[in-house]
Order: C-alpha cells, then sequence, then structure tokens
C-alpha cells in the first residue's frame, strides 16, 4: 500500500478482529453450551465460559442420542460420512472419465453431449426436488446409501472442471505419449491422472463439504431414523416444544457436525480455495 | 535407418484451408534436412504428417520403402524434439527417457543401458532423478534429445527446438545438435523459422512459402542461385536488395539508366522489358568505377562491429551496402558501387521465377 | 476451444461417458421433464386419473396471495442478504489486503463459516437469538424491545438474514480478496501521485476494478439465498410464523409435504427453474464480456 500509518494499520486491525469476533462467537457459544447441563442453559444466564458437563454431553450425544429422537449422535455421522465421501468420490470418478471423453476424443454427439451435462450446471436439485424424490422411490432407493448419493452425483460442476483443467495440458503431451507408444488407458493413468492430482484434490475439498451439508435432500428421503444424518438430526432435535429441547445435546451435536468440514477447511485451506475458486468459474 | 520420401503430399483442414499444396521431396537416409519458411507456410504441418500427429490428406509419406499414411505415430519408429520439449512435468528425468521403452516392453536392463548412455552423451547424468520443471530452459532441451535418442529411431524430427531458447544458448545447442546427428548417423528432418540455423544445420535446405515448396539445395546452391524472389529475400541477412530494371541486351541490363553486366541471364530476353535486379549487400563493392557499376545515396550508416551497414538509395529505390568496418569512411554521402555480373540475380516481375540460364 | 491431438475410436470415449449420462438423464432431465409436463395436469382428488390442462395451474397459483407473499419474502431475503453478506466482506477483504502481520491467520479464521452447513447455522443463531435462553436476547430485552422471532415476522426475518449473511460472508472475502489482490499495485500508487487519498482511491479506482467480481458475486449470492438457505429457513422458522418466512423454494417444499396438488407443486418448480436459468444466462453474459475485455 502505498501510505502505512499507524492509525489506518491500527483501523484494519480493528475492523478485522471485530468480524473475526463476530465470525466465531455463535461457534464458541455452542461450544460454551455443550459443557453445560441442560438446567444451566434453560434459565437463560449460561456463563460465556466453559462449564464442566463436556465428558457427559458428548459421550451421551455419540453414543446415546437425545432423549426424544433417541439415536446416537455417532451413526448419523458415520452416515453423513458416507454420503459425503460417496458424493466426492463418485463425482470425481464420473466426472474425471466424461471430461477426458470429451476432451481428448473425437466421436459423433460429442458437443451434444458436453451439452447435456453441461445444462445440469443450472438447475440444483431443489427445484426438481418432487419428481427426484418419486424416480428414487420407485427405484426403491429411499433410505439407502445409493438413493442419498447417487442425484447429487448429477452435476456438472466437476466435468466442467477437469476439462478446463485438461485445456490447459499442452497439446504436445499427448503427441509426445503417442510417438512414445501409449494408447489411450496409458496416457490417461501415467500422464493425465498424475498431473490432475491437485484438482482431483481440490474438488474432493469442495464436494466433501457440499456431501456433508446436504439438508432438503436427506430430510426428503430417509425416513429411518437410523439413516439419519447429523445434519438432519440436530433439526429434528430442536423442533420439538420448547421446553423438551436438551439444549446442551443439541448444541453439541452442532458441535459434531461442524467439526469434520471445518476442519477440512482449515487444514487443506490451499485446496479449498483452489477449489472454491475453480468450480466457479 | 531409412530415408523418407514424400509424394504430392497434400493437408486440407475443414473449411478447404489448404495448408500444405502438393509437396514432393526425397529426403536421402542419414541426412540432415531442413524445412525454413515464415510462420504459416506449412513447414510444421508437414513435419507433423511425417510424424503421424497429422493425418494426410492426400498423397504419400514413405519412411523407407514403407508406406505409413496409415500406420499410428508410435510404430513409425521416429522420434520427435518439440518446440516446448513437451517432457512429462511428472516424472523424472530418467523416467522421461525411459516410458517410450517400457511401452515398448524393452527390458529392464537395456533401457538402463540406453538411457545411462544418452545421459552420457548429452552430459545429463547428474540430473537424472530431478524432475523438469527443476533444470533450465538449455538442460530441458537437452532431456527431450535424450528421449529421441534412447529409442534409436530410423528417423528424428525435430520442430523448432530451439526457439524457447536464449540467443546464446541457442548457438551452442545448434552446434550440438549438428555434432550429434553426425555422429549417431540419423536421418533428421528439422523445421525451423530462423534462416542462420537453417544454413548452418543442413545438408539439404527446403525453403517453404505458402504450402508449396520453393526450392530444394545444398545450403550454398540456395544462397548463390535462389529459384525465386522469395528464396531471394528469405535466405541472407541482411536480405537481398531487389531493384527494379530494365533489360538492355544479352547479358546487360539497367537500374535507372546505370547499365550493369550479368553473367546468368537467360537468353532472348526483349529488350526494354522489365525486370527485377537482385544484389546482395555483401556482394557489391564500394568505390573503383568501372564498366559495371551504380551510384548510391547514402542516408545513415549502422554498425555492427566487424561490419557497417550503408542504408541508402539506388536510383530511388531502397539499397544496403554491407562493407567491412573501415573500407568505407563513416561520412560518406555518396558511393559508386562496382558490381561483379556474377553477383547479379535477376528475376521475373510477374512470376518472381529467377531469368537465370537455364 | 479444442484439443488439436486426439484419440480415434467411438467404443471408448461412449463408454467412458456413459456413467455420467445415466446419471444425469436419470436423477436431472427425467425429473425434470416429469416437473414440466406435471405442471400442465391435474389430478383427480383420488389420484387415479389426470386431464391435461394447459396453464391453468399456472394461471391459478399466480391468483394465490400466498405466491405473491412468497415472491416478495424472497425478494426482501435476498437483496438484504447480498447486499449485507457483500458490504461486510469488501469491508473485510479491504483490510485484509493491507499487508498485514498475521494476513493468513485472518484470512484463515474468515474463510471457515463456508463449512458450516445451512442449517447448522440456523440452529447456532437461534440459540444465540431464542427468545427465552439466548445470550444475545437478553440485551435486546433489557432495551425493551419484545424479542421473539418464534411470534414476530419481522423478527424472525431479521434472525434469518442474520445467519444467512453470517453464512456467506466468508464466501465473498475470499473473492474480494482476491480480486483485490489482482489489481496492479502500479495503478493505486499512480493514483496516489495523483493526489487521491485512501477513500477517494477506493471509490474512483479500486471499487470500478472491483466490479466484475461484485457482479459475478451479486449473481451468486442470489442463487445462494434462493436456494442454499433452505437448511437455514427449515431450521429456524420453519416458513413461520404464520408464513411471513416462506420463501418460493420453501414453497414447493412445504406444498409438497401437504401433498394433494402436484400440478401446482410442479408448476412451481418450472417457475424457479425458469428464473434459475435467467440468472445463469445472465452471469455467462457477463462472463462472455469479461473474456472480451
Amino acid at each position: 500500500m502505498v501510505e502505512n500509518r499507524p492509525f489506518t494499520q491500527f483501523m484494519a486491525y480493528l475492523t478485522l478482529a471485530l468480524g473475526i469476533v463476530i465470525v466465531v462467537f455463535p461457534v464458541y457459544l455452542a461450544i460454551m453450551a455443550s459443557t453445560f447441563d441442560a438446567a444451566t442453559i434453560i434459565n437463560g444466564n449460561m456463563p460465556l465460559t466453559p462449564g464442566d458437563q463436556a465428558g457427559e454431553n458428548y459421550s451421551r450425544a455419540l453414543f446415546y442420542g437425545g432423549v426424544h429422537a433417541r439415536e446416537p449422535v455417532g451413526g448419523m455421522m458415520l452416515n453423513s460420512m458416507i454420503m459425503a465421501l460417496g458424493i466426492a468420490i463418485g463425482k470425481i470418478l464420473i466426472s474425471i472419465l466424461s471430461a477426458y471423453a470429451v476432451v481428448y476424443f473425437k466421436f459423433p454427439f460429442r458437443k451434444t453431449a458436453f451439452w447435456i451435462i453441461f445444462i445440469t450446471l443450472m438447475l440444483p436439485v431443489e427445484v426438481r426436488i418432487y419428481p427426484t424424490y418419486k424416480i428414487v422411490a420407485d427405484l426403491g432407493l429411499l433410505d439407502t446409501y445409493t438413493g442419498l448419493i447417487m442425484p447429487l452425483i448429477a452435476s456438472a460442476t466437476g466435468t466442467l472442471l477437469f476439462r478446463q483443467f485438461f485445456m490447459t495440458i499442452p497439446d504436445e503431451l499427448l503427441e509426445a505419449s503417442k510417438i512414445d507408444g501409449a494408447g489411450a488407458f496409458r496416457f490417461f493413468k501415467d500422464t493425465l491422472l498424475p498431473l490432475s492430482m491437485t484438482t482431483i484434490a481440490a474438488l474432493f475439498v469442495i464436494q466433501f463439504i457440499y456431501g456433508w451439508n446436504q439438508y432438503l435432500w436427506p430430510l426428503l428421503i430417509t425416513t429411518k431414523s437410523s439413516m439419519q444424518t447429523i445434519v438432519i438430526g440436530i433439526k429434528k432435535m430442536i423442533t420439538t416444544t420448547d421446553a423438551l429441547t436438551e439444549w446442551q445435546i443439541a448444541m453439541t451435536t452442532a458441535v459434531l457436525a461442524m467439526l469434520p468440514p471445518v476442519l477440512v477447511v482449515i487444514f487443506m485451506q490451499r485446496l479449498f480455495v483452489k477449489g472454491l475458486v475453480e468450480t466457479e468459474k | 535407418m531409412a530415408g523418407v520420401t514424400l509424394d504430392t503430399v497434400r493437408k486440407i483442414y475443414t473449411g478447404n484451408v489448404e495448408a500444405v499444396k502438393g509437396v514432393s521431396l526425397g529426403i536421402e537416409d542419414g541426412s540432415f534436412c531442413v524445412l525454413v519458411g515464415p510462420s504459416g507456410c506449412g513447414k510444421s504441418t508437414l513435419l507433423r504428417m511425417i510424424a503421424g500427429l497429422e493425418t494426410i490428406s492426400d498423397g504419400e509419406v514413405k519412411i523407407g520403402d514403407r508406406v505409413v499414411n496409415q500406420v499410428e505415430p508410435a510404430d513409425r519408429d521416429i522420434a520427435m524434439v518439440f518446440q516446448n520439449y513437451a517432457l512429462y512435468p511428472h516424472m523424472s528425468v530418467y523416467d522421461n527417457m525411459a516410458y517410450g521403452l517400457k511401452n515398448r516392453g524393452t527390458p529392464k536392463d537395456e533401457i538402463e543401458k540406453r538411457v545411462k548412455e544418452a545421459a552420457r552423451i548429452l552430459a545429463i547424468e547428474s540430473f537424472l532423478t530431478r524432475k523438469p520443471r527443476q533444470l533450465s530452459g538449455g538442460q530441458r532441451q537437452r532431456v527431450a534429445m535424450g528421449r529421441a535418442i534412447v529409442r534409436k529411431p530410423q528417423v528424428f524430427l525435430f520442430d523448432e527446438p530451439l526457439s524457447n531458447l536464449d540467443a546464446k544458448l541457442r548457438v551452442q545447442m545448434r552446434v550440438e545438435i549438428k555434432r550429434l546427428q553426425r555422429a549417431l548417423g540419423v536421418t533428421s528432418i528439422y523445421v525451423t523459422h530462423d534462416q542462420v540455423e537453417a544454413m548452418t544445420l543442413s545438408d539439404k535446405l527446403v525453403v517453404m512459402s505458402g504450402g508449396q515448396i520453393e526450392q530444394v539445395g545444398t545450403p550454398s546452391d540456395v544462397y548463390r542461385r535462389p529459384e525465386t524472389r522469395f528464396v531471394a529475400t528469405f535466405i541472407g541477412s541482411p536480405p537481398m536488395n531487389i531493384l527494379p530494371g530494365k533489360v538492355e541486351g544479352p547479358g546487360r541490363v539497367s537500374v535507372g539508366g546505370q547499365v550493369i553486366g550479368v553473367a546468368d541471364m537467360r537468353d532472348g530476353l526483349t529488350p526494354g522489358s522489365a525486370i527485377e535486379v537482385g544484389l546482395r549487400p555483401e556482394d557489391v563493392q564500394a568505390g573503383g568505377a568501372g564498366s559495371s557499376s551504380l551510384s548510391m545515396d547514402v542516408d545513415f550508416v549502422e554498425e555492427l562491429g566487424a561490419t557497417q551497414l550503408f542504408h541508402g538509395k539506388v536510383s530511388g529505390a531502397e539499397f544496403v551496402v554491407q562493407a567491412s568496418t573501415g573500407q568505407i569512411p563513416a561520412d560518406t554521402r555518396k558511393l559508386t558501387l562496382a558490381v561483379d555480373p556474377a553477383n547479379v540475380h535477376l528475376f521475373d516481375p510477374q512470376t518472381t521465377k529467377r531469368l537465370g540460364k537455364v | 476451444m479444442e484439443k488439436r491431438a486426439h484419440f480415434s475410436g467411438w467404443t471408448l470415449p461412449l463408454l467412458l461417458i456413459v456413467p455420467q449420462m445415466a446419471i444425469t438423464v436419470i436423477f436431472f432431465y427425467w425429473p425434470a421433464s416429469q416437473a414440466i409436463w406435471q405442471s400442465f395436469l391435474r389430478e383427480d382428488a383420488f389420484g387415479l386419473s389426470s386431464e391435461f390442462v394447459g396453464f391453468e395451474n399456472y394461471v391459478s397459483l399466480f391468483e394465490q396471495p400466498e405466491y405473491y407473499r412468497a415472491m416478495v419474502t424472497t425478494a426482501i431475503f435476498s437483496s438484504l442478504v447480498a447486499f449485507f453478506s457483500l458490504a461486510c466482506a469488501l469491508l473485510l477483504a479491504t483490510q485484509a489486503d493491507k499487508n498485514l502481520r498475521g494476513g493468513h491467520a485472518f484470512k484463515t479464521l474468515l474463510i471457515w463459516p463456508y463449512a458450516v452447513a445451512p442449517a447448522i447455522a440456523g440452529v447456532l443463531w437461534i440459540f444465540m437469538f431464542h427468545p427465552t435462553l439466548g445470550t444475545l436476547s437478553r440485551p435486546i430485552k433489557a432495551v425493551g424491545l419484545d424479542w421473539n422471532p418464534m411470534l414476530n415476522g419481522n423478527h424472525a426475518m431479521t434472525l434469518l438474514v442474520l445467519s444467512a449473511t453470517w453464512k456467506q460472508i466468508s464466501y465473498n472475502f475470499l473473492f474480494f480478496l482476491a480480486g483485490l489482490q489482482a489489481i496492479p499495485k502500479s495503478v493505486i500508487e499512480a493514483a496516489a501521485i495523483d493526489g487521491a487519498g485512501p477513500l477517494r482511491r477506493f471509490w474512483t479506482v479500486i471499487f470500478p476494478l472491483l466490479s466484475p467480481t461484485t457482479f459475478f458475486l451479486l449473481v451468486v449470492n442470489i442463487v445462494y439465498v434462493f436456494f442454499d438457505t433452505f437448511g437455514i429457513i427449515d431450521a429456524v422458522t420453519g416458513g413461520g410464523p404464520a408464513g411471513t418466512t416462506t420463501t418460493l423454494v420453501y414453497k414447493v417444499y412445504a406444498d409438497g409435504r401437504l401433498g394433494g396438488d402436484l400440478g401446482g407443486s410442479a408448476a412451481q418448480s418450472v417457475i424457479l427453474m425458469i428464473i434459475v436459468i435467467a440468472l445463469t444466462a445472465i452471469q455467462f453474459r457477463y462472463v462472455e464480456r469479461k473474456v472480451q475485455y
């Protein structure tokens, strides 16, 4: 910057600190709530320093669940994990293959195929929710992992991202491979896949978060509580009449639900930013 | 090893763009052939058709006695060095060189022997475990060459391999490529737009323009007896001066009324008809008026160190003279140029073809 | 853009593209076309037969006052969230762009809310502003305001806007920061030499240069508010109190959940599709223009 007066510096720090406080406070409050018993929270005078019920709350939430919606949060987390991994891996798999076909081959209806995939970008699952529900129901996939995962894999983001990346790989690399005697399979395995690793990782991070945070779709197609994801589970804990809500368990669950995706963002920040910026281009 | 034969090879892209317009060329076994021309002249397309990277629209490409039009690049027994080297960025130098051999199922110890051998020749033994991005431009260039050498192919193809290097390195690598080719004796086809590279490297020089061959010959043939005005001005630096002139009679032409003699002149040209007179800047002698001379008005002088370039006009047309430094005083305003009839090139203004003895 | 070099053959590429095609057709085109088809049908009361009724479902949809209310709610909700999240993010991004010590840590601390599920974000905020036990409700009540998002529609909407904004700031911040860092420092220095102070520089040089990012984010934010906030609404208000926070997307869900009017619900879906396609088209036109620069 041109000027760097102490005052502007100070204001910058102040603004950022304020922003961070606002961003962090709701989560801080949830973490605090997960360390108290129900009574302390209900009376509306919860202290802002940690209580001593953390062990009790977390073990009860993980292995037992709420009093009313009795379902261990541990199981829900497992469901969420399977769904998030399924969506992330599934999307990467089908989209890298289709992008490879679209970019590196010439076949009839190639452009049509690309557009058929491309248009799916425009319509999130929310706008076609009931017809999709009906199809999944007709296929007998309600309350299954397949039903949770499959419809959310159908999107163009991954294909476009890989296509974009493949276009930046110089043509000469394929030509050199051809002269070196590599066919379509070898070129993919020996050259394209190793070069795509960062893109794959970035897409994985973004899709894992997307999958973990899904709400409407699992809400519709899971009826058995044993199939619930954690994001659905927590909502069910607080919709019962006010007085019956076990806030300490609900907030414990909220903390548990935030943990995996937030850790992913913090520890894989570079990949996360790359994935975020590039899937939106 | 084998020669390469092209028979009326054409490349027509969709939309009827003809990039290569019926090229026929024979390249002898073990020779170094350079295709040179301005960008877009079809030289790279021609090379890529020989490599099998472009389909051949019409005509025939033979490597040795085998027609390879329908043969995959991998099966043509060729190796190619690309302009941007096209090294596999994720593989080590060793793996880059070994990849083509691995794909062909060459035994491991044989691969190792060949890679080590190539690395020794190219002096890149100490980089074998590095990745391409850890290498300098010149080192990458060597790895690209190494990848070609280990294969022991019938033909080397070079697609402007030196144009990504800086000037000094380019000269050095040029010499190395020439030495390597001599030592290995492999037929080589080399594409460049740089006429100095073309002159210094080639046994056989092919000048191309607009998808066609303008002239084929040894470098000195092409320099001494350019067949078209294009070749005359493309080969040689600074380029040949072209002056508008008139036929005076057998062995005589005039430029703005000044008559000069011509040794190589077609018989039976009509006196008075227009003609283009070509003179290389280094082929005219300043001073010493004679029976065959031109007068020149000097505008300014460019210093090149060993030589000087005198820019000016002869009968109103731009003209450049190259002379050893000190031969002509730098403040000279008017020059009389002696012209040796053996150094005069004549071209037809319509067809631009050489009007020499048949 | 096209590759110069290709592999030949048809079978392999077709095999490679089949999985994506199958999933796309089964879970995307088939349901979408079902929605369009159903929007022109009316089922009888028992769902046994249906007849083609043309645009009747659309007409009756636009005769519902609730539908207009949902539209207005969506418009208000979208513009408030887009405005506040963009403004806050821009403020934070300009400060973070000042080469401060610990800048990277600030960035990390500001971007992680992106990873919080919308529904969870809603739960966090309702806990904070719960009428009886919320930590921040007490100060509000102390000022004399009868704060109750469970009963008061305006309060509910405020809470939704706050939580939706909270979650979106991180995304906008990231893109604004990238946009700011892409502005050549020399341009800003030139403006300083021309005598423009920091504030003036911001409005006359930086902000105009940032406008492509801002426009892009505006569209993304609107799409975000339309769809991704479903979880927040369902967790915080459930569309209430008395339908005051029912957006267009929430209405599709709620109407469908009650069952019955399949045609009407399908017509709503189709209208949503048209809105999204229009938004995407605007965005693409903008992207094309950016390329031409």
